[in-house]
């Protein structure tokens, strides 16, 4: 057991500023321990969004120490002893009091994305190979934790402009599902933007499921974009064919 | 009406309270009826505690094993459940899973293949055969993105961060709903034909638990005063494997799927006393046998280290382990510092589901009350005394859908909904109370009403334990009208949250004793040590809570059978005899 100190950010939309607390800590505990010691004792109106605490809904997002993390996922432990540590909300999103923000932008964004497009004639074979691909982006916990690093919308407010990694990995579960038939290629390049990524990565760093979000959804995607603009052997390769091929890995 | 007790007022042939699995599935096939449907949910869209359910979704396919039938799951869910089931439920249950787990392939849904391309399936405890189609041991949470995905096409309003405090009634019917907004704590009430109550468990009356803050018996509790019965409240499922280390996750579930996989449990001694207690089903005998069976060990000081038990798949290929059960892996890893291929976990029974809930018509969802409907984990019927792993997310597939369609059919047929305003002001005077303090401290209650659940209505009851428990909760519940929060903030406010939230959990606690009490017999998740036998005229029937005139009225019913599945039901009972 130890003591250690907390400086949470409290208020609501852009008036707040940090509060210290010091919590008696125990062995294993995670920063969402702490907080819902600080609410359980200390500040009974504390504002944290949380819930399953293992990692899996993705609900409990915060900066701690700077940087974008699931608070049941960080260990005290993990963090540099005998500092003060600092919890503040997601920044790339509005504040609705202390660490809750307002993420309702990215379920609008969804929207607009074209929903899973069977053949009707579809026989439901799938190959695990395929299935394992599409895992890796299906596994997506909806943290928004890539969406408040990217710069496109953290730094310049874009959003606008750019659906966010979040929304790329989305649709490139759907682009690489081998029955799917939709055509999102256009989506891409315009309303979703993909051109504003300037592959920096730091998406990939903070997602907690480890899913390589510039590698393999994000650049494929963009290939996809720039096969279909900008390079005139597939485009005349197409017309020929006089059908696009979605059957194969991108 | 003062400032702080107005609200807005929304306007829909159906309104879905809850939004897991069995709440989109339910709101989904409402839409695809033509009904104007909302669906209110506490948390944001997506988060519900079908995430958590892991190991799979139980339909016999016959994919891995073709010999796999509706009757052989049908008779596995009736031998769980220990013959309380409603018969013609787990019948429903059982012909439509394969359905619906192909229709949410069909919508996107993407799980593990067999090397043909078909979906795979895995063992599972209590299933005669490899029944349960996955994808690694997330299939929740891909099963509620898929619904996710699927719903938000299909014109439903989604009121996210919501939380439902009361039913508004006019006569007999239920003819809307009163809430508030979490993010804001302004009231809102919803004007609706139909009411669907999807709102999972009531994990959180218990200390060690799988369920968040969230499951606070809230559908429970509102399909009680409404006046709809509640069926079969004494069972509540103990997981028999939760985290028991580090202190901040105890509770925190171990799928079953570990098992499903090869696990092996052993004592601290390094026995595998399943041997003891189920030695044809070991490790994969139903979840009731392997909780009681840990507890066994441990009370007899069999224990491990950290008083559980060891669950080990140190024997399994690590590669095997990390492809099929990536998400233990790294719980283990990231939140106990624990590489699981190389030591084993040590897991305790952790609360984890109510088999109980509001006693519906099986073809459409309804409960006794007009225009209300409840599906999922708190509707009861379905799973009897003891729930099968893997049978929780075809049941809110299957009766999510059948729901839906109920409730819009009813809908269509309904007068208009008229609100009264008394009832509107009374709901909001309750919320406005709480924040005029001082009073009792909504944090020091739960912990006094979880301790008391925690310590007397349990894996092992007593009537001594239950009766003491019924003084105490009867003591909780006055003081829980005295709840109040000393900062008057309505913005994102948990205190006043709970103080709400505790109200549905004193009522719905007490249901659970008071069944508890009155079932004299142990059968499934209900284990009574001064009647440790198994009673044949018990098992013909339910316990059923109403409310009375003067407090809660408990009473015996019969079970719902149906005459063609009799030649089924007797064929187990006679093969398990033998």
């Amino acid at each position: 057991m130890s003591t250690r100190r907390f400086a949470v950010w409290r208020g609501a939309g852009t008036e707040g500023g940090l509060v210290e607390y010091d919590v008696e800590t125990e062995e294993g505990m995670v920063v969402l321990d702490a907080l819902r010691e600080i609410q359980r004792w200390q500040a009974e109106d504390l504002a944290i969004r949380w819930n399953c605490k293992a990692a899996k809904c993705g609900s409990c997002s915060a900066e701690v120490n700077g940087k974008p993390c699931l608070m049941c996922k960080t260990r005290l432990d993990e963090l540099p002893e005998g500092e003060v540590i600092r919890v503040e909300p997601m920044r790339a999103f509005p504040v609705i009091r202390d660490l809750v923000t307002d993420v309702s932008w990215n379920y609008e964004v969804n929207k607009r994305i074209p929903p899973f497009t069977p053949a009707p004639d579809t026989e439901w074979l799938i190959a695990q190979e395929d299935v394992d691909r599409m895992s890796e982006f299906r596994k997506c916990i909806e943290c928004f934790l890539c969406q408040d690093v990217c710069h496109v919308l953290r730094d310049h407010d874009m959003k606008s402009n750019y659906f966010g990694p979040r929304f790329m990995v989305r649709i490139a579960a759907l682009e690489m599902h081998p029955l799917d038939r939709a055509d999102r290629v256009e989506l891409l390049a315009g309303q979703a933007g993909i051109g504003l990524c300037n592959i920096t990565k730091c998406c990939t760093e903070v997602c907690p499921e480890g899913i390589h979000i510039t590698d393999n959804a994000i650049i494929p995607l963009k290939e996809r974009v720039v096969d279909r603009y900008y390079d005139p052997l597939p485009m005349l390769g197409r017309k020929l064919a006089g059908r696009r091929r979605k059957d194969g890995p991108v | 009406m003062s400032a702080d007790a107005a609200y807005e007022l929304h306007e829909y042939d159906v309104i879905v309270i809850g939004a897991g699995g069995a709440g989109l599935r339910a709101a989904i096939e409402s839409a695809a009826n033509g009904a104007k449907t909302a669906l209110i949910c506490k948390s944001l869209l997506g988060k519900a505690h079908t995430v958590m359910a892991e190991g799979g979704v139980a339909a016999a396919l016959g994919n891995v094993e073709a010999e796999d039938s509706w009757q052989t799951h049908f008779q596995d869910t009736l031998f769980g459940g220990k013959y309380l089931n409603n018969w013609r439920m787990a019948e429903l249950h059982a012909k439509e899973a394969p359905d619906r787990v192909r229709e949410l392939e069909q919508w996107g849904g993407v799980f593990d293949r067999t090397p043909d391309g078909r979906m795979s399936q895995r063992a599972f405890g209590g299933h005669t055969y490899r029944r349960l189609v996955h994808i690694g041991d997330r299939t929740g949470l891909e099963l509620i993105r898929t619904l996710q995905d699927r719903g938000i096409h299909q014109g439903i309003d989604v009121f996210m961060e919501c939380t439902v405090t009361r039913l508004l009634k006019d006569g007999d019917r239920v003819c809307g709903a009163f809430g508030y907004w979490r993010t804001t704590g302004e009231f809102v009430v919803f004007k609706a034909k139909s009411i669907v109550l999807a709102t999972g468990g009531l994990g959180k009356g218990w200390r060690i638990t799988s369920n968040s803050w969230e499951y606070t018996g809230d559908g429970h509790a509102l399909g009680f005063e409404a006046g709809a019965e509640l069926v079969d409240m004494e069972f509540v499922q103990f997981h028999p494997t939760g985290m028991i280390w580090p202190p901040g996750v105890v509770g925190l579930l171990v799928t079953e799927a570990v098992r499903g996989e090869g696990g092996i449990l052993r004592n601290g001694e390094g026995e595998r006393f399943m041997e003891r207690y189920d030695p044809k089903r070991m490790e994969l005998s139903t979840r009731d046998v392997v909780a009681r069976a840990i507890y066994t060990e441990v009370t007899e000081g069999r224990g491990s280290p950290r008083g559980g038990v060891f669950l080990d798949v140190t024997h399994l290929s690590p590669s095997l382990v990390k492809k099929r059960l990536p998400s233990m892996y790294s719980q283990f890893m990231d939140l106990a510092g624990v590489d699981i291929t190389r030591k084993p976990m040590e897991v305790w029974p952790t609360c984890h589901y109510a088999m109980g809930g509001i006693k519906v018509d099986a073809e459409t969802g309804a409960s006794r009350v007009p225009g209300l409907f409840a599906t999922g984990e708190c509707s009861g019927g379905m799973h009897g005394a003891n729930r099968l792993g893997g049978n929780s997310l075809s049941d809110l597939l299957v009766f999510g859908k059948r729901t839906g369609e109920g409730a819009a059919l009813h809908a269509r047929e309904a007068e208009a909904p008229r609100v009264d305003p008394a009832q509107v002001a009374a709901a909001a005077a309750e919320m406005v109370g709480y924040l005029d303090g001082p009073g009792e401290d909504p944090f020091r209650l739960h912990t006094e009403l979880q301790d008391t659940m925690h310590e007397n209505v349990g894996i092992f009851r007593t009537r001594d334990g239950l009766a003491q428990a019924l003084v105490a909760l009867e003591e909780l519940r006055r003081r829980a009208k005295n709840l109040r929060i000393a900062s008057g903030a309505r913005e994102y406010n948990p205190g006043w949250h709970l103080c709400r939230e505790l109200q549905a959990l004193v009522l719905v606690t007490e249901a659970v004793t008071r069944a508890a009490l009155l079932r004299t017999e142990s059968r499934g998740a209900h284990s009574r040590l001064d009647f440790p036998a198994t009673d044949d005229d018990w098992g013909d029937h339910n316990v059923v809570v109403t409310k009375g005139e003067d407090g809660m009225r408990v009473e015996r019913r019969d079970v719902v059978k149906v005459a063609e599945l009799e030649p089924l039901v007797a064929a187990r009972k006679a093969a398990e005899r033998a």
